[in-house]
C-alpha cells in the first residue's frame, strides 16, 4: 500500500500533470467525431490518415526538420480532404483507397526512415511512432500549449457545426437536396479528423488512433439512443478512459498507448453487456 | 405560370444518357406520379430535379417563387440510417436545416415548425423513441415529417411505401393524399405500383422507351401504358 502511495505521488510531478492535461483533451476531441465516422463507414479514416501522418513525420525525419508538426499536419489534411471527398462516386471505392492510401504510407515512410536514418536505433524509433512512445510524459510546454489551442478549436468547431454534422451524417442526400452545404460540411469534417489524429499521435501512436476514435463511439452507441446523448457519453467515457489508462501505465509501468486502449475495450465490454441485458439493441 | 418546367431535359452519369427527352410541368396542386421499369431513370430523374446531378442537358425551370431547396425530399431509405442512434425529434428538426445557413443553433420557431409537422404526421408521441426501434411504417412518417419541414409547397417521394405491408401502404397513401387535397401540397411520386398511380395521382409521367407525360385519362389509352400494363411491369 505504501507502495503504491507512492506511486501516486507522481501525480504532482508537473510532467504527470501535462500528460494528463493532453491525454484528456485528446481523448475528449477524438470521441467526438467517432459517432459520424462510425456511422459513415469511415471507422478505418483514422488508421489511413495515421499512416499517412507517420510517413509525413519519416520525410520530416529526412529533411531534418526539428519542428515536425506543421508538415505533418499539412500533410494529413490533404489526404483527410481528398479521402473524404473521393468518397462513394470515386472510381476507387472508398475503403479501398483508404487501405491503398494507408499502406502505401506506410511502406514509404518506413523505407525512408531506413535508407535515411542516421539513428542507431531505427526499429525501437519506428515502434514508438507506431505505437506511441512514453514521449507524452516528456511534453515541452510549447507542445503542451499547442495541443491545448487546437483542442480548443477543434471542440468549438463541433459544438457550432453539431447540428450541421447531424444531418450530414445522418443523410447526406436529404441534406443537400434542402440546401445543407454537405460538401462544405464533409469537408469540415475531414479537416478536424486530421488535426485529431495528428494530435492523437502522442499519446498512443498511429496504429492505435483508430480505436480513440471508434471504441467511446461504439460503446456509447449500444446504450443510449439519440445522437445528442451518445456523443455526450462517448465524450464522457473517452476522457474517463484516457485518464484511467494513463494513471495505471504510470503506476504499474505499462505502455501509455496501448493501456489506454484496453481500459476502451474493457469499457465497450461491459458497455455491450448493458446493451444486451438492457435490450432493444442488436 | 407553372411551378416547374422540364423541358428537353435529357438525364444520365458521366455523358451516358440514361432517360432523354423528357418534358412535363407540374402545376401548383398536382398530385404526379412517376413510372417506368426498372433502370429507366426514374431515380435519375428524382435526383435531377433536386438538384443533387445535373441534367446532360436541357432545363428545369421553377415558378411561382419555388426555389430547387424547397423542395421537400422523403429518400428511400439507407443502411446508415437503419443503425443510426437518433431520436424523432432529432431527425424531424434537421429538415430545417436547410433554412438555417450558417447560423449554428435550431430557433423556437423551428421548434415550432418541426412539432407541427409531427403533429400532421401523428408521431408527435414518438418524439424521444429512438429511430431504429420504430417500425417501417413510423419511420415514413418520421421522415415525411423531416421533408415537410423543408418544404411548403412540394414534396418529392422516393418509393414511399417500398417494403411496407398492405395495411401500412393504404395508410400511408391516404396520408400522402391528405398532404395534397387538404394541404394543398404539390407531390412527386416515383412508384413501382401502377396501380395505386393510377388510383390516387391526377397526372402520370411515364418514362422508358416511350414516354408519355399527360392526364391520368391519357395515359391509361395511351401505348405505353398498354405495354407496361400488359408487360405485368409492378
Amino acid at each position: 500500500m505504501a507502495q503504491f502511495a507512492d506511486k501516486l505521488a507522481y501525480l504532482q510531478y508537473s510532467f504527470v500533470q501535462n500528460a494528463l492535461i493532453v491525454g484528456v483533451l485528446i481523448a475528449l476531441c477524438s470521441s467526438l467525431l467517432g459517432v459520424t465516422l462510425v456511422l459513415k463507414r469511415f471507422s478505418f479514416i483514422g488508421d489511413g490518415l495515421s499512416h499517412v501522418a507517420f510517413g509525413a513525420m519519416a520525410i520530416a525525419a529526412v529533411l531534418q526538420l526539428t519542428d515536425d508538426m506543421p508538415l505533418i499536419l499539412i500533410v494529413t489534411v490533404f489526404s483527410a480532404v481528398l479521402l473524404l471527398r473521393t468518397g462513394q462516386n470515386a472510381k476507387i471505392k472508398g475503403d479501398a483507397s483508404v487501405a491503398m492510401i494507408s499502406v502505401g504510407a506506410l511502406a514509404i515512410g518506413y523505407l525512408l526512415m531506413n535508407i535515411f536514418s542516421k539513428s542507431s536505433n531505427l526499429s525501437g524509433d519506428v515502434c514508438t511512432t507506431l505505437f506511441g512512445s512514453t514521449s507524452i510524459l516528456t511534453l515541452k510546454k510549447s507542445e503542451v500549449i499547442i495541443c491545448i489551442v487546437l483542442s480548443a478549436l477543434v471542440i468549438a468547431a463541433f459544438i457550432f457545426f453539431y447540428n450541421k454534422i447531424f444531418s450530414v451524417t445522418f443523410d447526406e442526400n436529404f441534406a443537400l437536396a434542402t440546401g445543407v452545404k454537405a460538401k462544405t460540411y464533409n469537408l469540415l469534417i475531414a479537416v478536424i479528423v486530421a488535426v485529431i489524429i495528428v494530435l492523437a499521435m502522442n499519446l498512443v501512436g498511429s496504429l492505435l488512433i483508430s480505436a480513440l476514435i471508434i471504441f467511446p463511439a461504439l460503446s456509447a452507441m449500444r446504450v443510449f439512443k439519440s445522437f445528442r446523448s451518445v456523443t455526450v457519453c462517448s465524450a464522457v467515457l473517452s476522457v474517463a478512459c484516457a485518464l484511467s489508462g494513463i494513471i495505471i501505465s504510470v503506476i504499474a509501468g505499462t505502455p501509455v498507448g496501448s493501456t489506454i486502449v484496453a481500459v476502451d475495450i474493457a469499457a465497450f465490454t461491459a458497455f455491450a453487456l448493458i446493451g444486451s441485458i438492457s435490450g432493444g439493441n442488436k | 405560370m407553372a411551378l416547374l418546367t422540364c423541358r428537353a431535359l435529357s438525364l444520365g452519369y458521366e455523358g451516358k444518357e440514361v432517360a432523354g427527352n423528357i418534358n412535363f410541368e407540374i402545376e401548383a396542386g398536382d398530385y404526379l406520379c412517376i413510372v417506368g421499369e426498372n433502370g429507366s431513370g426514374k431515380s435519375t430523374l428524382m435526383k435531377t430535379l433536386l438538384g443533387l446531378q445535373k441534367p446532360l442537358c436541357g432545363e428545369i425551370i421553377t415558378g411561382e417563387g419555388l426555389r430547387q431547396k424547397d423542395i421537400g425530399y422523403l429518400p428511400q431509405q439507407t443502411d446508415v440510417q437503419r443503425d443510426f442512434p437518433a431520436s424523432v425529434w432529432e431527425i424531424v428538426l434537421s429538415g430545417c436545416q436547410g433554412k438555417k445557413g450558417l447560423r449554428p443553433f435550431y430557433s423556437a420557431q423551428d421548434k415550432k415548425l418541426a412539432r407541427a409537422n409531427m403533429e400532421i404526421m401523428d408521431v408527435f408521441s414518438l418524439a424521444g423513441r429512438c429511430y431504429r426501434e420504430l417500425s417501417g411504417g413510423q419511420q415514413q412518417r418520421v421522415l415525411l415529417a423531416r421533408a415537410l419541414c423543408a418544404a411548403g409547397k412540394m414534396i418529392l417521394l422516393d418509393e414511399p411505401v417500398a417494403g411496407l405491408d398492405p395495411k401500412v401502404t393504404a395508410e400511408m397513401y391516404s396520408l400522402i393524399e391528405q398532404l395534397n387535397k387538404s394541404d394543398g401540397i404539390t407531390v412527386i411520386m416515383i412508384s413501382h405500383d401502377i396501380e395505386a398511380a393510377l388510383r390516387y395521382a391526377d397526372k402520370i409521367l411515364h418514362i422508358g422507351n416511350e414516354i408519355f407525360f399527360g392526364s391520368k385519362g391519357d395515359y391509361l389509352s395511351s401505348s405505353a401504358a398498354f405495354a407496361s400494363l400488359k408487360g405485368g411491369d409492378a
